[in-house]
């Protein structure tokens, strides 16, 4: 017994993590969330706002990282249209802009009443990182003359009296690196007193809590935070619930709880092992 | 006067910017440097491209282990530049009919879309998804308690894994006592997350923010020039 599972083929941990992903899946398993200390505040950054308030929402990620922050980037376009805030989207990733493309897509099809140039707009992606950030605190059309249409900004009924981004009320920004959180938070939120949230990879979410809570008033970690925060919009706007797609986080759970487990089987297995082959001389 | 150049434009550039963020005077300069940095870094990027292609061909051209790779490199660099550049399957922007290439370059169903769509997006998510795969085999394999630190770690580590599912809830439901709140494993992680973390980041933070004014200080005055080169 100790000897297969000191040789077990690694294969077999593929198998196993394979199955633990795709059975909750394939069964559609959903768990129910607790929302989080994190999950209220960043709700509340949005909620609390008068509506139409100007959110500027950047989205500083690519495919790589879609699994893990699309449920949360659409959950905030999501959040931000029921509230009627005025969205401006742009992008520091050059495949952040496809991202953006999809909540505008949610926007098209979920809240046909919102208006493109009246309720939302954007901005393409500029090569440049933080000096992006930079530039359009102090002067938006520097950077953006023309939105994504090429439209100029001043024919743009809700970008024609912003001048900078200290115009906006809040700043969302979910982000996957560099340039990404850090960067909006060294060169906008800290700077010009823009509140910020942001909704970040796990990996990079322990960098992100000590500007918590003079710099960003909260943070999303990773999908699970993201589940807690469509839980949190389910539990003020009831209707969201009947929409399969507005609980994408919660379904991802389900696969994120059981692999989970898995890893901690196989860490207490690989000790388990080590430990009685250390004492048989063997390790 | 090859790197008597670089070095007095990185001075007066650095100078400026440092300048602009505390003289009003002086804003408009900073906004002129941030907008000659963002041009330049466009030219980066086909710096980059240009860099990427010289080593791909070098390797072709010597025949080195994995050359075919290298040939798929370049096949496919420039075959996403051309597509991208020539924005194939695009539309002209309704605002600017008479202008053929003034379309969105991802619109919906154009070349650069079907590439993004096709193989961009499946690969690189893919690439992602594969680290479940690996970090289940190191946990079986790596992660084990050899000594105070490692097991610490190994705890830490499965507190924050079930912490950040239902089951950090669901274990504790029905019998842990409401003054005993605080021992489940989701409120765990957030002390966890809150406490010793926020405590070691901003440590780390702080560290690294005294080296960047130092460093910093040294490029202005001129005195590191490691990023010269040694040309």
């Amino acid at each position: 017994m100790l000897k297969t599972l000191q040789n077990l083929d690694r294969r077999w941990v593929f198998l196993a993590m394979l199955l633990a992903v795709a059975i909750p899946i394939l069964t559609r398993t959903v768990f129910p969330e607790v929302v989080s200390k994190q999950a209220k505040l960043v709700f509340d950054a949005i909620e609390n706002i008068p509506d139409g308030s100007n959110v500027l929402l950047s989205y500083d990620f690519d495919p790589a990282s879609q699994g893990e922050l699309l449920p949360m980037a659409q959950a905030f376009t999501r959040h931000c249209s029921i509230k009627g805030h005025k969205q401006y989207y742009m992008a520091l990733w050059p495949l952040g802009s496809p991202m953006v493309d999809l909540s505008i897509d949610t926007i098209k099809s979920e809240y046909p009443h919102l208006k493109y140039g009246e309720d939302y707009v954007k901005f393409d992606y500029k090569a440049g990182g933080e000096a992006v950030i930079r530039m359009i605190t102090q002067d938006l059309r520097g950077m953006f003359p023309l939105d994504s249409k090429g439209v100029p900004l001043d024919d743009i009924p809700m970008t024609k009296n912003i001048k900078n981004i200290q115009d906006m009320d809040l700043i969302v920004n979910v982000s996957a690196g560099d340039p990404g959180t850090k960067q909006w938070v060294q060169f906008a939120a800290t700077t010009f007193g823009i509140t910020t949230v942001s909704g970040c990879t796990g990996v990079q979410a322990p960098q992100m809590y000590p500007y918590i809570p003079e710099q960003l008033a909260g943070v999303l970690g990773a999908i699970k935070a993201a589940a807690e925060y469509e839980a949190a919009i389910d539990a003020v706007y009831p209707s969201i619930k009947e929409n399969p797609k507005a609980q994408e986080a919660k379904r991802r759970m389900g696969p994120q709880l059981v692999a989970h487990g898995l890893m901690i089987f196989l860490i207490i297995l690989g000790n388990w092992i080590y430990f009685v082959s250390r004492k048989r001389g063997q390790a | 006067m090859k790197r008597t150049v670089p070095l007095i434009i990185a001075i007066v550039a650095g100078f400026v910017l440092l300048i602009a963020n505390f003289i009003p005077y002086a804003e408009e300069w900073g906004l002129t440097a941030q907008e000659w940095f963002n041009i330049l870094a466009v030219g980066a990027m086909i710096l980059g491209g240009g860099n990427l292609i010289k080593l791909h061909l070098m390797k072709v051209s010597s025949k080195r282990k994995g050359w075919g790779y290298s040939v798929v490199t370049i096949v496919c660099f420039f075959g996403t530049l051309l597509i991208g550049l020539m924005k194939f399957g695009v539309h002209p922007n309704p605002l600017y009919p008479n202008y053929s290439w003034s379309g969105y370059y991802l619109e919906s169903g154009s070349g650069l879309w079907w590439i993004y769509q096709h193989m961009v997006v499946p690969l690189t998510s893919m690439m992602f998804a594969m680290l479940a795969f690996y970090v289940a085999t190191a946990a079986f394999r790596a992660f084990r308690a050899k000594n105070i630190e490692a097991t610490l770690l190994l705890v830490t580590a499965g507190i924050v894994l079930l912490g950040r599912t239902y089951a950090g809830v669901w274990i504790f439901e029905g019998w842990l006592p409401e003054s005993m709140q605080w021992l489940r494993f989701d409120n765990l992680t957030v002390w966890i997350m809150d406490v010793p973390n926020t405590a070691g980041t901003r440590a780390i933070t702080i560290g690294i923010a005294l080296g960047v004014v130092a460093t910093s200080l040294r490029i202005l005055l001129g005195v590191d020039r490691s990023y010269l080169g040694q040309d």
